[in-house]
């Protein structure tokens, strides 16, 4: 697909805005509609996803459009860091290393949750998303999965509470579009769940 | 800015895990009635009176106000954005006062000698 929109900006619109870097799929920034479905384009076939001879190709959804088939992420990428879903370090550089076993419960669930490629295809997907103005959205939330599960870090507590609101994984309805189009086969609608779960033990145990 | 807190979030929760066993009651309790032919006058004649009828369908009263206001909340500031916490709250208890009232009115009419 990407080498199609190559095409048209090569030989049939220059006028034509699209956005790509690794084109093996690496680093998320190609994504767009194909046939109304959100896709990484770089590994997408035509013949895959061409229905009757047609492809129609459209800047993702819920985003807005800078122009053409590029759009803006910058709020894809606030709503990350008010999800907090970054790294808050429990030790310094000059701490020993902390031992962490890679069977362990939390890293593998953690592990299956970290390839994201931050393309928003989940974001794109997500109804949640089209109907609510401030839902964080199924990347942000899985990144807080994968942080809620590390050991070393620090801010676990209190990121579960900023994911308790209108924006956070409560809102989720879980119907797993995030999980059915990402490109890398994740599972955020799992992660959210995780979440979920949680929230729920940890409002039992009156820490919420 | 919460649209849900999360003593809202677990009570929805919990009563959901409660109304799982309670609609399958009641839908097995349907296909008897219906299967074995029975009339209202009959079905009226099982249930008044009975203290286990009161309490089964008194507690899926309960749990679905319970369940149905805290998730009407949601559709309502989702579906027409409202966004002030007062109104939401409005939603939800005007929607458990209808629940509970309409609903405790059926079970007395059903259950009471």
């Amino acid at each position: 697909m990407l080498d199609v929109v190559t095409w048209i900006q090569r030989n049939a619109d220059p006028d034509l805005s699209y956005r790509f870097a690794c084109r093996v799929g690496m680093c998320g920034s190609c994504a767009m509609m194909v046939n109304g479905v959100p896709r990484w384009t770089c590994r997408t076939h035509v013949e895959r996803v061409a229905q009757n001879g047609q492809l129609s190709i459209a800047p993702l959804r819920n985003l807005p459009v800078i122009k053409d088939l590029a759009c803006d992420m910058s709020e894809f990428f606030e709503k990350w860091q008010k999800s907090d879903a970054r790294f808050h370090p429990s030790e310094t550089r000059h701490d020993d290393m902390p031992r962490i076993d890679p069977h362990e419960k939390q890293r593998s669930a953690a592990n299956a949750a970290i390839e994201c490629i931050n393309c928003a295809v989940c974001y794109s997907a997500c109804d949640v998303v089209n109907s609510s103005t401030t839902y964080a959205g199924p990347a942000a939330l899985n990144r807080a999965w994968t942080l809620q599960n590390d050991q070393r870090d620090s801010n676990r507590a209190s990121r579960l509470q900023t994911l308790v609101n209108d924006s956070g994984c409560t809102s989720c309805h879980s119907l797993a579009n995030c999980s059915v189009h990402c490109p890398v086969e994740l599972n955020p609608s799992g992660s959210i769940a995780g979440l979920k779960r949680m929230v729920f033990s940890a409002t039992l145990k009156g820490q919420l | 800015m919460s649209a849900i807190s999360p003593r809202l979030f677990v009570l929805q929760r919990a009563t959901a895990l409660l109304l799982a066993p309670l609609v399958i009651g009641h839908l097995i309790m349907i296909v008897i009635a219906i299967k074995g032919g029975l009339d209202s006058a009959e079905i009226l004649g099982r249930t008044r009176g009975s203290i286990l009828w009161a309490l089964f369908y008194g507690l899926f009263v309960v749990a679905v106000a319970i369940h149905a206001s805290i998730g009407v909340r949601v559709i309502a500031s989702e579906w027409f954005d409202i966004r002030s916490e007062q109104s939401q709250r409005a939603v939800m208890w005007s929607t458990l006062i209808v629940l509970l009232s309409t609903g405790a009115y059926a079970v007395f009419a059903v259950t009471a000698s």
